[in-house]
Formats: structure tokens, C-alpha cells, sequence
């Protein structure tokens, strides 16, 4: 892996794949009496945080201090970030700290691709979300949530990757920084993606995407394995991407009568938080075939092994295939 | 005044001469002059020279925002770059919009004596789009503006835009739009294509730029008066022109220098140094504008000289300023795109970079022919040479250069304004 | 498996044990364990367990991966023969707890598995296959205490080839084999390696 986790498009297949392996082993240790390991004794995390996203910002405290990492939480928002200096100036505070890793989440894409390559810091750089362009966390935790379910031999036991899974993406994808993510990661570990949205919210130049769109739920929702509803905002109907709530849901949203149409073992997948009613309806995303509680869990868990895959070894370029080797 | 005697050069590009400058003129033209008791002599080498280049387009800050660029330092800069005269854009603080910050201006620049400074009024009050400024006015001043532009800006209303061509009328003015549609442009961050969707970053659609030259175009055929189409970036506005100019209307075009020669997979890098308005579009726009200044449907190149402190761009791409130096390496770029890829002669390139740019300015002492009697507004520049763009190395307060760490070539050896040096042995007197 | 001269502190690029480094294929080396040999040490082993623990009650045995787990498991399995039921085996990886984590590149987690009966108050055997500076014991019965508080915990080991750098030694030893610290010691396993065989190679030549 490289030393910076910027995009999904960063992970080769073997990286993705040791980094679900390693998330599997971590998982156990929520079932232990002590729920923390030694590898990051000593190791300083920061959650640099110019944007609110409570739920990410726990995942990785959660992960971080698991890991004996101490960690520190830097929440920067405010209005004063118009002007950018302030993502530099943070940037040199933290490297004074002696910050080893600086998870990131900001409102402008790039932002965590400009804190790892500009010299303001020596830090490996976690991506936890940079506006509309990528969210690579919360895309391994997806992979690993539908690899544990539906990997080829099951339970995530079997190695290998989500080879001719169906995902099905719906909603937003325009404004989607999970999308971006889970469309190219998905795609790496072998799944076929189809994006599902309004023509309106499909981004310009998807066709390169090297996956599947369709305008018409309904038609994709009985070959998929799974299906990830993603948020939209109401505020987007004011910039005309949609007439009303009414019609999006009626058309994009997933209710039981779509439910219905999903194969027997088909997931039904959110990252949260949701807006029930407009693309999720509750019975939906309470039902069994829903995984999203599940997909917080392995939240932690995923970024346990991502942050111990960065942080845990020397800074030496590090492989990308499994071979444990050595005894002592 | 000390006389020149230029040894060695090729006017155009063509076959050596020697040049004598005396009084402000070309005195003498021929080969193998000898110089006077008093004139100093200049070896040219065989460089190339040319009429002193004409910008339309260059943004020099002051007053306002000295802490990016002053006339003065923006003027070396020209010189440097082997411009005789410049054409400074209104977006000031004050906005260039009254007699008053146009005079500033131009007196500035006649103190600093780099090269000539001519300011662009603004169309509207303060750049709002709301209200003419006192365009007359601002003619009739010592500064005597001939373009208007709220570049920057574009004048979106469309009766605004045809009161403002029509005004203009009066004086031989000419409305320099900066066409960009504001609505399909909100956020905008880079050009809108695949890898916008990739990045992330807000798409600023070619669209955009070609739905408000095509309705000017129309505008100023219904009027009859003179369009000016600033920093050309797209395919599609080319052809807008190309169909424009075939019906006879009197519609001109520049493009600048990085989109001669830059491409949006640059944004990939997220660096803000590549962050430019209009976007630098794909390579498809690239070589379309190519083609478009070599039949000449584009008819100048113009610099869009836009400096930028260090933390303007020193930050993340959405919060960072747009725009990038381009004086000192526009000759450079254009030899490089242009040139030496066999689509301009150096004389085509004296038209497109002095003799339009000038007459579109309605300047009359510049881009004038190397001859005896003319201005000696001259540009000896060493095409054989090559350099590898170091942007500490620079005559501006700013180093916002796209071209750091590339290698171009070409190089100012001296320029002449009025038969005075403002550059020699490449360094700015 | 083998066990590299790993001592003093190896320079990162040590080679065996980077994710993903592919071990050299090596020359064969002299065998000083075939697979009878094995066999042989195992029952003994075995039979050693279950007299020093007066039978298999609250026995745990936890290979730790990659070789200690099969060994772990042939153990259990010939105990299990002796005893006529099954006893409680599994995996304890000590990846995280090793003192050499941050100088090499990061490594993959190996599976940890815990008998269901937990190891609370049970005596646990460590099985290993190879014992030889002793820091991988430190760092499992490091990995153990987050697990639970074991009533005793016993050493396995099917080679101990000495140059031991902390106070541990096996309570249980297939071979004690003398090396030089440049040699390395390899043991394959038929459930990893497709052979059963220990093999001396390098050192001095």
C-alpha cells in the first residue's frame, strides 16, 4: 500500500484484499474481553475534521484507540476556512505536534491529495471524506460488509474478492464522494457496478467509469446481490436535479413493493446517515435484508486495518500480497 | 538620446540586417552599418526581432492589490516578456470604472516607463453588471480608453451587452467580453468533462463560454458594433467565430498562451497553480485554438497575465485563486506551440502578438512595421536558445507560473520601447 | 517456515517476512528432521503434556501461525487418540505484539482462534515451531494476557536451535538442535508446505 490512503483508485487488488483480510481478523476482537491490541503504542493520530461527520470521526477514534494510538481530534470548522491558508497553517501545526497519521475531512475535493504531496507535513494522509470527489474508508467498509456476506465460500473466509457480484449504487451519484469510491474499489475487487440515478445526477464523463448506468430502478434491482441506497438532499431540488421529493422517491426510492424484486440473499446497503422516507423508506432499512447497522461495526473494524496497514510497520514501501513468513 | 545600432538580426525571422535606432525610430535599415561616434551597439547574434509585442489583456493589480503586482513590476514583467505596450484590465480595487482610476493607471505607467501602459475601463459599475459606467468619460480622459471589459466578469444580461456595444460606437470603442454564462458556471472549479466527474470538482461546461459568444456575435451584428472575445478557450467558440467572421461581422478573438499549451488533466494534481478561468480545457480544445490563431480566426494572442500571491494558491484547489502569470513566457509558449510545430511564420506571429492586438486596441504607435521612420517599439528574441522556467527567476511580485520546472524555448534578448532599451543582454533596465 | 539469524535487530529488508515477500526458494539444505523424525517428536510431546498435566483436564493448546498451528493440532490429535476425547486447540498470532512491528514494513494478521471454552483458569501449551531467540514467546504470552488469565502456560516447540535472547525456554522440545547464528534452521510442514522435513542450511561456508 501506498503511505497515503487518497482514493480507492490508490488500492491495487492485493492491497484491497489484505486489507478485508486484515479487517476480518480485527473484527473478532470486538468478541474479546479487552478490546485493544499494542500496535500503535505510541503512534499519534489526528481526526482533522473541517467539516461535521460525527459518525466517521468515532469510527476512527474508535479504530485509532483500539490500536493504542493516541489520538487527538481537530475539528476546524467554521466559515473562517473560505480562504485556504488554514488547511496549511493546521497542517504545519500538526507536523510541529508530531502527528504520524492525519485523517482528514474536508469540504474541498483534493484537500487531503494537497495535505500529502505539498510538503506542509510528513504524516501518511487518510482521506475520511474530501467534498464530492472520494470517501475510500467508507468504500473498503462497504466491500468488506458485502464480502463477508457474499464472497464466493462465504463469510469473507474464502480470500479472493466480490468476482461477478452485481452492486447496484442508487442515487446522488453526482454529489456522491462514497459513489466515486465504491464504483472504482467495487470495480478493483472484480464486482459489476451499475450506478442508478436520474440522468441529472450522473456525473459528466461517467461512461469512462468503467461501469453499468441505468435510469430505471425497477430493471436493476432483481439481478442485484446488493443494493446501496445512497442520501440525497433536499436541497438539491431547488437546484432543479428533481422536480419534488415526491417523484424522486417514487422513482429512486426503495420501498418494500422494490424490496420485493431483490433476490432471496440480496443486501440492502446505506452509508448513513439516511433520509428514510426519501430513499429508504423504514420498514426497508429496518428489515433483514438490511446490513446497514452491520456496516458500523465493520466501520471500525476496517479502519483498525487501514490504519494499522499505514501506521504499524517502518515507513519502507511496503508490499501488496500476504505472505505472514516469519516465525521469530 | 543614445543611438542603437542593432548588428545582426532578422527582422520577421527572414535574412540578417543591421537596425539603427535614433530618435525613437528605425533610422536605418541594411546590412552591415557601421556605428556613429556615440551609438551603442547591440548584437543581436541572428536573433529574430520583431515590433514590440501589444498584450490586451494583462492584469496588473494596482491599485488594490499591490501585494500581487504593481504597474511597475507588472510593466517589467512586460518588458521582460518583449511587450512595448499593455493593455491593463479594470478588475482593480477601485475598479477601473471612472476617468479617474483609468488616469492612475495610465500615469503610472508612464512613470514607470517599462513599457506602455493602456487601461481598460470597465463596462459596468464596480464590474456589478447592473449599471454602465461612464464609458465616454473614461474615452475622453487622458488615458483615452478604447477597450471596455468587465473581465473577470462576464456581461451576462443581454441588453446591458447591447447597450454597451452600441454606446461604444461613438468613440470606436470596442467591448471585451470575458464570456462565461454565470448560472451554468456557479462553483465552477474546472473544465466540465470526464475528469471533473472523476475529481470531484464542479464542471465548468464549454457550453458556457460558447452560448454567450455565439448570442455577442448576434448582438453585434444587430447593432453593428465591434466584439472583442477574450481568452478563447474552447473548440466550439472557435467555430462561433469562424462563422461570425464569414458573415462580415466585426468580431475578433484572442487566446492565450496556456491554452495554447495546457490541458485539464493538469487539475489531476490537484495544485491550484493550474487553476485558471476559463479552465484549461482538453487536448482536442488545444489543438482546435491552435488552428483557430493559425487561419486566423483567432486573431491575437493575448497573456491574461493574472498574478497571484503566494497563499492564494498555496492551498487547497476550491479555495485557491484563479488565473496564472503568462508576460515573460508568452513569446516562449507561442514559439513552442506555434512555431515550431510549423503552424505560425515569426511574421504571423508579429501580427498575432502586435499589428491586431494594436489595431483592435486602437493603438497607433505599436505594431507598426520594422521600418525606416517607424516607432522603434522592437523585441530582438533568440529562438535557438532553450530554458527550463524557474518561477523565482521573474520580473513580477508573483510566482503563480504554470510553466515551472518545464523546459520552453526562446528568450528576450533585448526590447526597445520608442528607441530606448527597457531590456538588454535579457535583463530589465 | 524458518527462521532467520534474526539477531541482533535485522536490517528491514531482512527478506522473510515483509507482506508479500515471496521466500527465496533455497537450496535444500541438511536434513536434520524427516518426516518420521517429526512424527516421532510429536507423540513424544504428547505423551510429555499429558504426564506433566496429569491427563488432558483444562488442557488449551495454541499453535501460533504459521507452523505453530498445525503443530498444534497434530498434538491435540495424537492427545486426543491417548485420551479418547477431543481437547481444545487453536491459533494465538502475536503479529501486533511483536517488538520488531515498526521496523519492518507492516504485516499481515495471521488468525487468531480461541477455543470456545475460553483460557481462563486452563493451562495453555504455546506450540512453535521453531524456539530460537525467544521474543516471539515474549510477544505471545503478551498476546495472551489480553485474551485471558490461563492458570499455567506451557512451551512447545518442535526444534529449539538455542541463541535464546530473553529468559524463556520450552518446557516441551522435539530437537534441540545446536546452530551457528548465521545458519538458518527451516521447518516444513505437510499442511503448508506439502512435506514434512527440517533442514540446516547457510552459515560459514
Amino acid at each position: 500500500m501506498n503511505r497515503h490512503l487518497l482514493s480507492a483508485g490508490d488500492l491495487t487488488r492485493d492491497d484491497a484484499e489484505l486489507v478485508l483480510r486484515t479487517a476480518e481478523e480485527l473484527r473478532s476482537l470486538a468478541d474479546r474481553p479487552i478490546k485493544k491490541l499494542p500496535a500503535l503504542r505510541g503512534r499519534t493520530v489526528v481526526n482533522l475534521f473541517f467539516e461535521d461527520s460525527t459518525r466517521t470521526r468515532i469510527s476512527f477514534e474508535a479504530a485509532a484507540k483500539r490500536l493504542s494510538a493516541d489520538v487527538i481530534n481537530f475539528a476546524a470548522k467554521g466559515s473562517s476556512l473560505s480562504k485556504g491558508e488554514s488547511l496549511k497553517d493546521t497542517a504545519l501545526t500538526l507536523e510541529a505536534m508530531g502527528a504520524d497519521a492525519i485523517v482528514v475531512r474536508h469540504s474541498a475535493s483534493g484537500a487531503p491529495h494537497r495535505l500529502a504531496h505539498t510538503g506542509w507535513t510528513r504524516s501518511s494522509v487518510i482521506n475520511a471524506g474530501d467534498g464530492t470527489h472520494e470517501h475510500p474508508t467508507q468504500a473498503l467498509l462497504d466491500a468488506f460488509t458485502m464480502w463477508r456476506h457474499l464472497a464466493p465460500g462465504g463469510a469473507g473466509k474464502s480470500g479472493g474478492g466480490l468476482d461477478g457480484r452485481r452492486i447496484a449504487v442508487v442515487g446522488d451519484v453526482l454529489h456522491s464522494r462514497v459513489a466515486r469510491s465504491n464504483a472504482l474499489l467495487l470495480r478493483t475487487l472484480g464486482a459489476e457496478v451499475t450506478l442508478v440515478a436520474p440522468p441529472t445526477l450522473l456525473p459528466v464523463g461517467v461512461e469512462g467509469w468503467d461501469v453499468e448506468t441505468s435510469y430505471d430502478l425497477d430493471s436493476v434491482l432483481p439481478k442485484a446481490d446488493a443494493v446501496m441506497m445512497l442520501r440525497v438532499q433536499r436541497e438539491r431540488m431547488s437546484d432543479a436535479y428533481f422536480p419534488t421529493v415526491r417523484e424522486y422517491s417514487r422513482r429512486y426510492g426503495l420501498d418494500s413493493r422494490r424490496m420485493g424484486l431483490l433476490q432471496e440473499h440480496a443486501l440492502v446497503m446505506h452509508p448513513g446517515p439516511m433520509v428514510r422516507g426519501m430513499e429508504i423508506t423504514a420498514d426497508v432499512a429496518d428489515s433483514s435484508r438490511s446490513v446497514i447497522v452491520e456496516q458500523v461495526t465493520n466501520g471500525v473494524a476496517v479502519r483498525m486495518a487501514v490504519l494499522y496497514l499505514l501506521l504499524a510497520g517502518s515507513s519502507e514501501p511496503t508490499l501488496t500480497t500476504s505472505d505472514p513468513g516469519a516465525s521469530e | 538620446m543614445t543611438s542603437y545600432l542593432i548588428k545582426n538580426a532578422r527582422p520577421y525571422g527572414g535574412e540578417p540586417t543591421d537596425v539603427l535606432v535614433r530618435d525613437g525610430v528605425v533610422a536605418e535599415l541594411g546590412a552591415s552599418l557601421t556605428p556613429e561616434e556615440g551609438t551603442e551597439v547591440v548584437d543581436a547574434g541572428g536573433a529574430v526581432l520583431l515590433p514590440g509585442l501589444v498584450d490586451l489583456h494583462t492584469h496588473l493589480r494596482e491599485p488594490g492589490r499591490e501585494d500581487a503586482e504593481t504597474v511597475d513590476t507588472g510593466t517589467r514583467a512586460a518588458a521582460q516578456g518583449g511587450f512595448t505596450a499593455v493593455h491593463a484590465m479594470a478588475n482593480t480595487d477601485p475598479v477601473a470604472d471612472t476617468a479617474g482610476v483609468v488616469e492612475q493607471v495610465w500615469r503610472l505607467g508612464r512613470e514607470a516607463g517599462h513599457c506602455d501602459v493602456y487601461p481598460v475601463g470597465a463596462v459596468t459599475v464596480g464590474l456589478a453588471g447592473e449599471q454602465l459606467a461612464e464609458l465616454g468619460a473614461m474615452a475622453d480622459s487622458a488615458a483615452r480608453v478604447r477597450v471596455f471589459s468587465d473581465d473577470g466578469k462576464c456581461v451576462s444580461d443581454a441588453v446591458l451587452m447591447r447597450r454597451a456595444l452600441e454606446y461604444v460606437k461613438a468613440f470606436d470603442g470596442v467591448i471585451a467580453q470575458h464570456a462565461q454564462e454565470p448560472r451554468l458556471t456557479e462553483g465552477a472549479q474546472m473544465n466540465e468533462g470526464d475528469l471533473s466527474g472523476r475529481l470531484g470538482l464542479r464542471g465548468w461546461p464549454a457550453v458556457a463560454e460558447e452560448a454567450i459568444i455565439a448570442r455577442d456575435c448576434l448582438l453585434t451584428a444587430h447593432v453593428g458594433s465591434r466584439l472583442h472575445v477574450c481568452h478563447l478557450s474552447t473548440a466550439g467558440s472557435v467555430d462561433l467565430v469562424r462563422w461570425a467572421k464569414s458573415n462580415g461581422w466585426n468580431v475578433t478573438a484572442e487566446v492565450t498562451p496556456h491554452h495554447l499549451l495546457l490541458t485539464d488533466d493538469l487539475a489531476a494534481t490537484y495544485d491550484p497553480i493550474f487553476k485558471v478561468n476559463p479552465p484549461l480545457r482538453t487536448a482536442a480544445d488545444v489543438e482546435a485554438v491552435r488552428a483557430g490563431l493559425a487561419d486566423g480566426t483567432i486573431d491575437v494572442v493575448a497573456t491574461d497575465h493574472a498574478p497571484h500571491p503566494h497563499e492564494d494558491k498555496d492551498c487547497e484547489w476550491s479555495a485557491a485563486a484563479f488565473g496564472m502569470l503568462g508576460l515573460e513566457t508568452a513569446l516562449s509558449v507561442v514559439q513552442h506551440t506555434m512555431v515550431d510545430t510549423g503552424l505560425l511564420t515569426w511574421e504571423q506571429v508579429a501580427d498575432r502578438m502586435s499589428v491586431r492586438p494594436a489595431e483592435i486596441g486602437r493603438v497607433a504607435d505599436h505594431g507598426r512595421p520594422i521600418a525606416v521612420g517607424e516607432p522603434a517599439n522592437l523585441v530582438v528574441f533568440d529562438a535557438s536558445v532553450t530554458r527550463v522556467v524557474d518561477p523565482t527567476e521573474t520580473a513580477s511580485l508573483s510566482r503563480n507560473n504554470p510553466y515551472a520546472g518545464r523546459e520552453l524555448p526562446g528568450r528576450v534578448v533585448a526590447t526597445f520601447l520608442r528607441g530606448r532599451p527597457t531590456v538588454l543582454d535579457g535583463k530589465v533596465l | 517456515m524458518h527462521a532467520q539469524p534474526a539477531k541482533p535487530v535485522p536490517p528491514p529488508d531482512a527478506g522473510d517476512t515483509a507482506v508479500g515477500a515471496t521466500p527465496p526458494e533455497e537450496p535444500a539444505g541438511r536434513v536434520v528432521l524427516d518426516a518420521r523424525d517429526i512424527s516421532r517428536a510429536l507423540t513424544r510431546i504428547a505423551h510429555e503434556i499429558l504426564e506433566r498435566n496429569k491427563g488432558a483436564a483444562d488442557l488449551v493448546l495454541l499453535g501460533i501461525p504459521t507452523g505453530g498451528v498445525p503443530l498444534a493440532r497434530r498434538v491435540a490429535e495424537r492427545i486426543a487418540i491417548v485420551e479418547e476425547r477431543p481437547v481444545a486447540v487453536g491459533s494465538l498470532d502475536v503479529t501486533m505484539y511483536r517488538d520488531d512491528l515498526r521496523m519492518r514494513p507492516p504485516r499481515a494478521l495471521l488468525p487468531t482462534e480461541i477455543p470456545a471454552g475460553g483460557i481462563d483458569d486452563k493451562v495453555v501449551v504455546l506450540v512453535d515451531d521453531v524456539l530460537f531467540s525467544g521474543r516471539t514467546i515474549r510477544a505471545a504470552l503478551d498476546a495472551m494476557n489480553d485474551v485471558g488469565r490461563p492458570r499455567a502456560v506451557r512451551l512447545a516447540v518442535l526444534v529449539d536451535r538455542g541463541h535464546r535472547d530473553l529468559p524463556i525456554r520450552a518446557d516441551f522440545v522435539g530437537k534441540n538442535l545446536p546452530t551457528a547464528l548465521d545458519e538458518t534452521v527451516r521447518v516444513r510442514l505437510g499442511e503448508i508446505d506439502g512435506a514434512d522435513d527440517v533442514t540446516i542450511s547457510g552459515g560459514a561456508a
